[in-house]
């Protein structure tokens, strides 16, 4: 049946390019896939206001701290528990960062003992200018606090900037939250 | 008598495997609600559970919470709201349709809209061929010869 034949010639060309292009997008996807960390959300509070909070404070309980002691001025807020291991690797990254730029750094002491987080300070050092103590994570929760740590960058109008989920260090502090933070340095 | 306590007592430690362990709602529309809705929200810590099904610590605290906007007499749509204004579309296991979450939801019918014109293309193909079901196997071997040689 040539006729038939004449007729198909053509799209058969066609035809085989459609499953290469279907490939190539597939492998698209797959490729973009593998740099992807499922355990990276965004956080649905960038470029919002902080969530307010009013929690006692860990080293001194009589006192309280508030989304008011956060804004004014460029501020991180890290939350830590002394049961997390990311925590401790982070922690001499965050003892430098305190020391050595013009950001205050608090800390929300997430689902923790208290006895167990003073004496994590005592031992380690204390980066933070003060520590909000959330022992059922309540606050944790309003701030959408998945697994710690996290650090969040909060600007003088109480936006939330940035959100790091994971250890702190001083290349992503450097890549990530510097640039976004005018006059940090001291 | 003995059997049946031989299986109570092996039964017994099946209590210690059980991940909720609060007392249920008085009200059983609430307890329907509060199983519908854990069953329906995803523990960011153990991605593939549910915060009914996982034994994480922040799980037990959104339970909590869950079970707190329940009571306090708040609607579904309100509870999720409150999760998803903190954790974003994908603590839901249903996220709501917006227009972040439209290539997700229509995707599947646009695929499915892809494969049933192909199938229609494919079905009016076929019933353009010549009926040639009865004609012996040989006879496509020669028209491929056939072919091949124009």
């Amino acid at each position: 049946m040539p006729d038939t034949n004449t007729n198909a010639s053509k799209p058969t060309k066609l035809k085989f390019f459609v499953p290469v292009a279907l490939f190539a997008i597939l492998l698209g996807f797959f490729l973009a896939g593998l740099n992807l960390n499922p355990g990276q959300i965004d956080s649905p509070f960038i470029g919002k206001p902080a969530p307010a909070f009013d929690l006692p404070k860990l080293l001194k309980p009589e006192e309280r701290i508030s989304r008011n002691d956060l804004v004014g001025q460029y501020t991180l807020l890290n939350v830590w528990g002394t049961w997390c291991p990311g925590c401790r690797q982070e922690h001499d990254s965050l003892l430098i960062i305190a020391e050595n730029y013009n950001v205050p750094l608090y800390g929300l002491n997430w689902k923790d003992d208290s006895d167990k987080a003073q004496q994590w300070l005592s031992q380690l050092g204390n980066p933070y200018a003060a520590n909000g103590f959330d022992p059922d994570g309540i606050v944790a929760i309003d701030w959408g606090v998945y697994g710690a740590p996290e650090t969040f960058l909060i600007s003088p109008d109480g936006t939330v900037l940035h959100k790091l989920i994971g250890p702190m260090d001083l290349s992503i502090w450097r890549n990530e939250f510097l640039p976004l933070i005018p006059e940090a340095s001291r | 008598m003995k059997a049946l306590l031989i299986l109570l007592c092996i039964c017994l430690p099946l209590a210690g495997y059980a991940i909720d362990v609060q007392q249920p709602f008085d009200d059983t529309d609430k307890q329907q609600r509060y199983e519908a809705l854990t069953s329906e929200i995803r523990c960011l810590v153990c991605q593939n559970e549910t915060i009914a099904d996982s034994t994480a610590p922040l799980a037990a605290d959104l339970r909590r919470e869950v079970r707190r906007m329940v009571e306090s007499g708040q609607s579904d749509a309100e509870i999720k709201d409150f999760l998803v204004e903190r954790y974003g579309d994908f603590v839901l296991y249903r996220p709501q349709f917006k227009s972040k979450t439209a290539a997700l939801w229509l995707a599947p019918l646009f695929l499915l809209v892809i494969g049933v014109l192909a199938f229609a293309r494919i079905l009016r193909r076929r019933a353009m061929m010549p009926n040639d079901i009865d004609e012996p196997l040989m006879s496509v071997d020669k028209e491929v010869d056939e072919r091949s040689d124009t």
